[in-house]
């Protein structure tokens, strides 16, 4: 097959870079909002350990 | 420590974005486009980097999963996790960005007569039943032990298949790492090289923050359960009461550090 003309192989580089950014960014979004899961239960625990030591 | 460790994980992490930089800003302004494809060979310097890491993780994994064996440390066993999961949504992009190529350069969007194509699918579907293996048995030792033999024996079909392939007639893929394939002018060649180090750098970063997030996430269930055993009591969503419902991940049963 003859090479793409520039207009009509940008859409093709395009999407193929758009995919390689767009499914590591997804990845680290899913691990960003475990690992704020994550915080706001470490916040939890110690309010409740601070709870405890105070009620003593 | 954990600071410590928290600062290199941003040190990598901003390695990472500037060599990815410098890698898109060599391919679109200094890399001569490609005689015969034109400009849709600009997909090779993101694919054919994707594709080696992914199966270099593979093998990782493997190299992981004998460690496992050998030491019976739970850290390698959540790295071979780790290093399966990451070359997997490599194996996507690969996958999907390949698919595109072909369709720009040969017309199609798959061809099932190309033995690179479909080796690497074959590979791609391998490690997707990794998943379900892994996750069917209960018991944790046991989960690691079949999953670091799963990697092993997978890791070892990675290069196997790889020279099977070699072996192949090739009609429409190109050969990379060849004689004739892989002379390519000095300009390509040097922006194929960093995008593989950023490629490489980006898998490294991506796997270092899954072990991290997996060793908070195995360090608070120990603490739950010392302070449940301690004075606490049953703590509200704890482990007593997402006992029945947890699914077992390699960093549960992983100790401090990663």
């Amino acid at each position: 097959m003859p090479a793409l003309p520039l207009d009509e192989a940008g859409k093709y580089v395009a999407a193929a870079y758009v995919i390689f950014a767009v499914l590591p960014v997804i990845y680290v979004a899913i691990l960003a909002s475990k690992i704020g899961r994550l915080q706001s239960e470490v916040a939890r625990l110690l309010e409740l350990v601070r709870d405890e030591r105070s009620g003593r | 420590m954990t600071a410590l460790r928290s600062n290199r994980l941003a040190l990598l992490a901003a390695a990472t974005a500037c060599l990815l930089a410098l890698a898109l800003a060599l391919v679109f302004f200094y890399a001569p486009l490609d005689a015969d494809q034109g400009f849709v060979q600009k997909i090779f310097y993101v694919h054919v980097p994707s594709a080696i890491v992914a199966l270099g993780g593979f093998v990782a994994a493997g190299v992981m999963g004998a460690l496992y064996l050998r030491s019976g440390n739970p850290r390698w066993d959540l790295r071979s996790y780790v290093a399966i999961h990451l070359s997997v949504i490599f194996g996507c992009v690969v996958l999907a960005t390949g698919s595109i190529w072909a369709r720009a350069s040969w017309g199609h969007w798959w061809l099932w007569d190309e033995p690179v194509l479909v080796s690497f699918l074959v590979i791609f579907l391998l490690y997707c039943v990794y998943y379900p293996l892994r996750y069917s048995i209960d018991d944790r030792e046991r989960q690691a032990r079949a999953a670091s033999v799963f990697a092993i024996t997978a890791g070892a079909f990675v290069p196997v298949n790889f020279i099977a392939v070699r072996l192949a007639e090739s009609f429409t893929h190109p050969r990379v790492l060849s004689q004739t394939g892989g002379n390519m002018p000095g300009e390509m060649r040097l922006t194929f090289l960093v995008a593989l180090a950023a490629v490489a750098l980006l898998y490294v970063t991506l796997c270092r923050l899954e072990i991290a997030a997996k060793t908070l996430s195995a360090q608070l269930s120990e603490l739950r359960r010392a302070l449940e055993s301690a004075h606490v009591g049953a703590l509200p969503g704890g482990p007593r009461a997402r006992r029945s419902q947890a699914p077992s991940t390699p960093a549960a049963s992983t100790g401090a550090g990663g």
